[in-house]
């Protein structure tokens, strides 16, 4: 059976939940390899095999880590002219999307992008204009490379090889054109990574000032969500840019989306449009959010979020 | 400093957008068409670095005769001139062949700077400048929230799921932008009539030395194999407060098997 390569996308060695639901879903098409990449690789690699991966590709080279994108690229072109894989699985955030593009211009390959499913025949499923079109998409040239949503396929175990492979790479000078210098981190510890996670709470320019916040945050910890952002939010510096969901933030499909003190503009809704239940909390009945909430109340949130949270927790027990 | 600015038109966002039932692909004709929003911001970085450097702006957009009316606008804000790749053999062409030809029309220019959007309204696949930037061997700048240039060497705050990047390169540099960058500015009565006698290069595929049989949706590397239309999400209960809003929430959150 021919090789599927997939991508791991981990921090520091630890794996994201979406990195197991490539493995679980590169199953279904062929023999799974994982590609772990950059500090911490080495650990991680001792993960992946519980998912099923047969082999590992390794490399921790410290261009991987100073570089933007170019160099994993490089990797991934040397392992598809090596291997031939029948196809590339990368995670569809904003990195994984462009180390996808350079892959298909470095071995002339296909790039499909925000798969939600893809079948044994390497047929994608997407959603495309705010989830109002489902297409199928195939790659009709060169190696497939398709990048998927988090929380497309649930993640299974299955125990794999995990055969341990470390592979070394030549970089080219436009690989190491961009320097990356620094890096910040801004975002909030303690919750789950907003695409990943399967229950958002998001709040907007409702929410009035930083400190009520809290109110979304205490929500979303009896829930064991993630907290989001309008751009209204964050443009005020009330939360962090990169709680931001919509158009140019994160693009979130969780099980359930919480909207509180959110209109509901275009640009929002093509971040979240994709959530299985909406519920809006708006004091305004004309907002544009509840034309797409599963359940939308209509009320001051000062009132119903806080006793949402304790009507959770009562029944939590 | 010399810019390019990638501008594309797209179908508003606010309209009923399509795929064709025979080709598959974007019903460009029949829809209302605007700038890619996100350009805008492109647009307005690129001007205001010129304000601050001098040096020329150039609008280059691929697409179809009446993306003209994109390119208009964008002179209109302040660009110097413009290039209109526009050829029916460029119909259907994906994002990687698009990046193609673009590369292309870059290749006759002269400049120290590509600026894109971040990402297209209608593709939603935020792929453009690492395309550009594998196919031209010119540095990545992705994402940017924040770019300071100095000298030939350029600096971004590159937005991530945790924070930002710092990245830095030296130019020519293909960068692109997010939406918190800057406020772009509205064309002035002035600049929309200094916007008619702009310069404006229409090239076709040959004038580019684009090869036919690497554009278009015949050759496309991927492409749509069927497509349906989902009903329209359908709006569901709507509840006012009446003081135990929470617990209605909560009721319904337990009806779901949410809670
Ligand atoms: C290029 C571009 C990109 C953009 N990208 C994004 C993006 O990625 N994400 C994004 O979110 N936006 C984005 N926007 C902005 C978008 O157009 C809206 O401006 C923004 O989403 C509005 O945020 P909001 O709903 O929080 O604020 P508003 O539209 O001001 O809505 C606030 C809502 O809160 C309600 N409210 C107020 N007080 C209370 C209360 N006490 N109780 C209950 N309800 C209350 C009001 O009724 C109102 O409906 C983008 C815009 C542009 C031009
Ligand atoms: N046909 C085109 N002509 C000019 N610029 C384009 C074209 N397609 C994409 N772009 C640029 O690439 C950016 C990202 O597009 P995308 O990768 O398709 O989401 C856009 O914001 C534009 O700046």
């Amino acid at each position: 059976m021919a090789e599927v390569l997939v991508l791991v996308d981990h921090v520091d060695g630890a794996p994201k939940k979406v990195s197991y639901e490539l493995l679980t879903l590169a199953r279904t098409l062929g023999e799974p390899s994982a590609v772990v990449l950059g500090k911490g690789a080495s650990a991680a690699a001792e993960k992946v095999g519980a998912y099923g991966a047969e082999k590992v590709y390794v490399c921790e080279a410290e261009e991987l880590s100073s570089f933007l994108v170019g160099p994993h690229a490089s990797i991934l072109a040397k392992l598809v002219q090596e291997k031939s894989p029948t196809a590339v699985l990368l995670p569809s955030n904003a990195t994984g999307k462009e180390i996808g593009a350079r892959l298909a211009v470095k071995v002339g390959g296909g790039l499909l992008t925000d798969a939600v499913g893809v079948t044994s025949e390497l047929v994608a499923e997407q959603q495309i204009f705010g989830g109002a079109v489902t297409v199928q998409s195939k790659v009709q040239s060169g190696t497939p490379i398709i990048t998927v949503r988090p929380n497309s396929t649930p993640p299974v175990e299955q125990a794999g090889a995990g055969t341990i492979e470390q592979v070394t790479a030549e970089f080219t000078e436009a690989d190491k054109a961009a320097k990356v210098t620094e890096t910040v981190v801004e975002a909030k510890g303690g919750r789950p990574d907003l695409g990943e996670a399967s229950i958002v709470v998001s709040g907007g320019r409702g929410m009035g000032n930083a400190e009520n916040f809290s109110i979304v945050e205490k929500l979303a910890d009896t829930l064991g969500a993630a907290v989001g952002a309008s751009r209204a939010a964050t443009d005020a510096g009330w939360y962090p840019h990169q709680n931001q969901v919509g158009q140019t933030g994160r693009t979130v499909s969780p099980q359930l989306y919480i909207a509180v003190g959110i209109s509901g503009a275009i640009q929002h809704r093509a971040g979240m449009q994709t959530s299985k239940t909406i519920v809006a909390i708006n004091k305004d009945p004309e907002a544009p959010i509840f034309e797409l909430a599963d359940f939308g109340l209509v009320g001051d949130l000062f009132n119903v979020v806080p006793q949402l949270t304790e009507e959770i927790t009562k029944r939590k027990g | 400093m010399n810019i390019v600015v990638l501008v594309k038109q797209v179908p508003d966002t606010w309209a009923e957008r399509r795929l064709k039932a025979d080709d598959k692909t974007l019903d460009r004709a029949s829809v209302d068409v605007v700038m890619n929003e996100i350009d805008e911001y492109a647009v307005e970085e690129a001007l205001k670095m010129k304000e601050a450097s001098g040096g020329e702006v150039t609008i280059l957009t691929m697409g179809p005769e009446r993306a003209v009316e994109t390119i208009r606008k964008a002179l209109s804000m302040g660009a110097d001139k413009a290039v209109h790749l526009v050829d029916d053999a460029l119909a259907g062409s994906d994002a990687v062949q698009t990046s193609y030809a673009i590369a292309k029309v870059l290749e006759t220019l002269e400049y120290d700077l590509v600026i894109c959007g971040s990402e297209a309204t209608d593709s939603r696949m935020s792929v453009m400048a690492a395309l550009l930037a594998e196919r031209t061997g010119k540095p990545q700048l992705s994402g940017a929230r924040k770019v300071t240039v100095e000298g030939g060497s350029i600096k971004i705050e590159r937005q991530t799921d945790n924070g930002y990047d710092v990245v830095e390169a030296p130019t020519p540099a293909i960068l692109s932008v997010v939406e918190k960058i800057n406020e772009p500015r509205y064309p002035s009565f002035k600049g929309i009539m200094a916007a008619k006698s702009k310069p404006l290069t229409t090239l076709t595929i040959a004038d580019a030395g684009i090869e036919a049989d690497k554009v278009g949706l015949a050759s496309a590397p991927s492409q749509v194999v069927e497509f349906a239309n989902k009903p329209p999400r359908q709006a569901g209960q709507i509840v006012k407060d009446e003081g135990d809003g929470g617990v209605k929430v909560a009721e319904f959150l337990a009806s779901q098997k949410i809670v």
